[in-house]
């Protein structure tokens, strides 16, 4: 499904991804660990098209097709969803609002009619009660007074709604208290498929207690250094990043 | 006035009459502003002496005037000597089909969403569908005057009202008051006339829309709202569609009197031709709007700013009466190298008066928007209260914007705030829509209209819908 190969990219003279590899499939979930200033959110940006970083090498591709050069609307009608570490605010624009335009631009990509009104309301409140949101949420401006918690739940609940292929969760634990954690955990394994895909990035081990991951990468200084299973997620827990960081450099 | 001299005018002013007959039938008069050309303009209108005698004040006031300098608008002021100021209603230019339209104009009409039919009425296409829209306007007119409300152009109404006329016209706006509403009183040729009986709830939406199909807008519009006791009416003034105008200048006259206890909404978008991208051409807009609020009265001033190249307006209420209500919600867009200068004037006089100013300026381009705002509030106004809020949404950073709030406060119960902020669409916004499958039009057209909605809300439904539209237009290609 998302094939990278030998990434490399960054903003203008530094170099921050120095030649990434992945391989995810349909229906597996991956979780990307490691130290602050790894490079992690950069590379869910470049996956997502953030135009402020600079590939210099290497290639993304999404179901066989290179994405590189698609602008990242283009990205997501194909599929792709990134929950944003830090929610940007739209003052004025509701949520309901919001997923409205979203989904029906992606539909529109497709060649789709809007969504009825009817069918978009039935759908928000099946996914609501997913995530357990209140009333009166839709309503509120988008992002704006939200506490931390909430915003990260309304990334999730918008992915609930726009039903991606691909997922990544860029630090989608950070802010959560566990009630939260464990109510956003259950709402993403609940849309696990065969056909879609989860990547997870975390500092933290706690939210693969939730969300089982089948791979687990350590990235550290823009270089996947190991991968394994869920059992090295554990490990990190324990041991810290040092002892991966030495073996890196020892290479 | 001595019986001599009421001879004396009589005799000359008939003497102006004949002099001036050839003209009359070739229905042009020479260019330039003078005593005659009023008297002609007033003569060729049929109208009564004491008309007349208003307009040659103001024109002796305006003479006396100096063209203001004071907003912060640069342009080059017009040659008033070289405007004709009376011309029979032009035919417009007739267009054999939407062919040869303006391809810029049809696209914009296109996406406005504007059906063929009314994309031909607009263009002044030749067509004979238009006897549908008359009739639609003829039995909105029968409703209307069966509750005994008066809706007719302000020609009409000085020939079958000029009671009503007279008593109020220049109440609000006196006409040594500035130097283009001088100008305005001096040679207004045309506008609406509104009255409202006591007590009486206008039923519908009273729209310009529909009598312009009458007769069409003047260069000098003139504009006279009377809402008698326990009334309410909601106005509508404007269009969506993009006006082209030959006349470069514009200089209306807004009058509003809201009687004890009655409400006045008034809306209006704007969207006069703004000029080139390269700032060339457009319509200089010089408008004085206010209105009078007596006892427990309200009044609402709406507007969506998107056109002319130079605007300078402030729709402004005098809160006379006790427990009066004064409302001002804007949004002025200024793209490429538009200039706007507008904002409000609140002044309270009576008890308990309270205002309300929201105004958005959204700036992108080369383009400079300045909110100017005046709060009074005058010694006899106990409790009154202003709750001001003024923001600016910055696109680009080759564009400005400037707040200019004025507060006076002559009386220590009074309470008034403001608030003011300045942003800039972040580019963080952009990716975050982008990211949701949004592009990036769209996703400003979101972001601006989420911006304004506090202003939008208070449009009636169907014009809001408009708006937004306008908006995301106006600002097109003004990102990226």
């Amino acid at each position: 499904m998302l094939s990278i190969k030998d990434l490399k990219a960054g903003v203008e003279e530094s170099q921050i991804l120095k030649g990434i590899n992945l391989e995810v499939k349909p229906g597996e979930v991956h979780a990307i660990m490691g130290p602050n200033g790894s490079g992690k959110s950069t590379l869910s940006s470049v996956i997502a098209g953030r135009e402020d970083y600079e590939v210099k090498g290497g290639s993304i591709s999404f179901e066989g097709d290179d994405i590189l050069e698609l602008d990242p609307e283009e990205r997501a009608h194909k599929g792709i969803f990134l929950s944003f570490q830090y929610p940007i605010e739209i003052p004025g624009v509701s949520v309901s609002n919001f997923i409205k335009t979203s989904l029906n631009e992606s539909r529109k990509a497709q060649g789709l009619e809007p969504m009825p009104a009817g069918d978009l309301l039935k759908m928000m409140r099946e996914k609501m009660e997913l995530f357990e949101i209140k009333k009166g949420y839709l309503s509120r401006s988008l992002n704006q007074g939200f506490s931390g918690g909430e915003k990260k739940r309304n990334e999730i609940f918008q992915m609930a709604m726009l039903e991606p292929k691909l997922a990544i969760l860029d630090e989608t634990d950070s802010g959560l208290d566990i009630d939260a954690l464990r109510i956003v955990a259950n709402g993403v394994n609940k849309l696990r498929s065969d056909d879609n895909a989860t990547i997870v990035i975390t500092h933290y081990q706690r939210l693969l207690d939730y969300i089982i991951p089948d791979f687990v990468h350590v990235l550290y200084d823009g270089r996947i250094v190991k991968s394994g299973t869920k059992e090295l997620a554990h490990e990190l827990e324990e041991k810290g990043y040092d002892w991966i960081i030495k073996e890196a450099d020892q290479c | 006035m001595t019986e001599e001299d009421k001879i004396l005018e009589e005799v000359t002013a008939a003497e102006y009459k004949y002099g001036f007959t050839t003209d009359i039938e070739s229905d042009k008069i020479p260019k330039g502003l003078n005593e005659d050309v009023i008297r002609i303009i007033s003569q060729k209108k049929n109208e009564p002496e004491w008309l007349l005698e208003y307009r040659l004040k103001a024109f002796r006031s305006w003479e006396k005037m100096e063209e203001p300098d004071w907003a912060n608008i640069n342009y080059e002021k017009p040659n008033y000597q070289d405007i004709i100021y009376y011309a029979a209603p032009k035919q417009k230019k007739k267009l054999e089909s939407l062919d040869d339209l303006d391809p810029e104009m049809k696209k914009t009409f296109d996406k406005l969403g504007i059906s063929l039919d009314e994309q031909k009425r607009l263009a002044g296409v030749a067509v004979d569908f238009v006897m549908d829209s008359v009739s639609v306007a003829t039995s909105f007119k029968d409703n209307l005057a069966d509750l005994g409300i008066i809706f007719c152009s302000i020609s009409e109404a000085v020939q079958e009202h000029p009671e009503l006329v007279k008593k109020y016209i220049g109440t609000v706006v006196p006409t040594s008051d500035n130097f283009f509403s001088a100008l305005n009183s001096a040679v207004f040729t045309d506008g609406s006339f509104c009255y409202i009986p006591k007590g009486v709830k206008c039923p519908m939406e009273l729209s310009t829309y529909f009598r312009i199909n009458e007769a069409g807008t003047g260069q000098f519009e003139r504009t006279l709202l009377i809402a008698d006791k326990g009334s309410y009416v909601s106005y509508l003034e404007g269009c969506t569609a993009p006006m082209r105008d030959e006349n470069q200048l514009h200089a209306a006259v807004v009058e509003l009197i809201a009687m004890d206890d009655a409400e006045i909404k008034y809306s209006t978008v704007q969207n006069w031709y703004p000029g080139d991208a390269e700032g060339k051409g457009g319509v200089f807009n010089f408008v004085t709007k206010r209105g009078i609020c007596h006892d427990r009265a309200k009044i609402s001033w709406t507007q969506v700013e998107t056109g002319s190249a130079v605007t300078w307006k402030y729709p402004s209420c005098i809160l006379k009466g006790d427990d009066s209500i004064g409302e001002f919600y804007s949004v002025a867009v200024t793209n490429n190298y538009q200039q706007a200068d507008t904002g409000t004037k609140m002044i309270h006089l009576g008890k308990n008066s309270k205002s309300t100013i929201i105004s958005k300026g959204i700036c992108a381009g080369k383009s400079e928007g300045s909110y100017r705002g005046l709060v009074k509030i005058m010694k006899g106004a106990e409790n009154a209260r202003n709750f001001s809020q003024c923001d600016s949404l910055l696109m680009g950073d080759k564009c400005g914007s400037h707040t200019f709030p004025y507060i006076e406060v002559k009386n220590k119960s009074a309470k008034v705030e403001h608030e003011a902020t300045t942003s800039k669409i972040g580019e963080d916004q952009i990716f975050y829509c982008n990211q949701r499958g949004i592009g990036t039009e769209e996703a400003i057209a979101l972001i601006v209209n989420g911006y304004c909605k506090d202003v939008l809300n208070q449009l009636p439904m169907e014009f809001a819908v408009e708006a937004q539209k306008l908006l995301a237009i106006s600002l097109e290609g003004s990102v990226g």
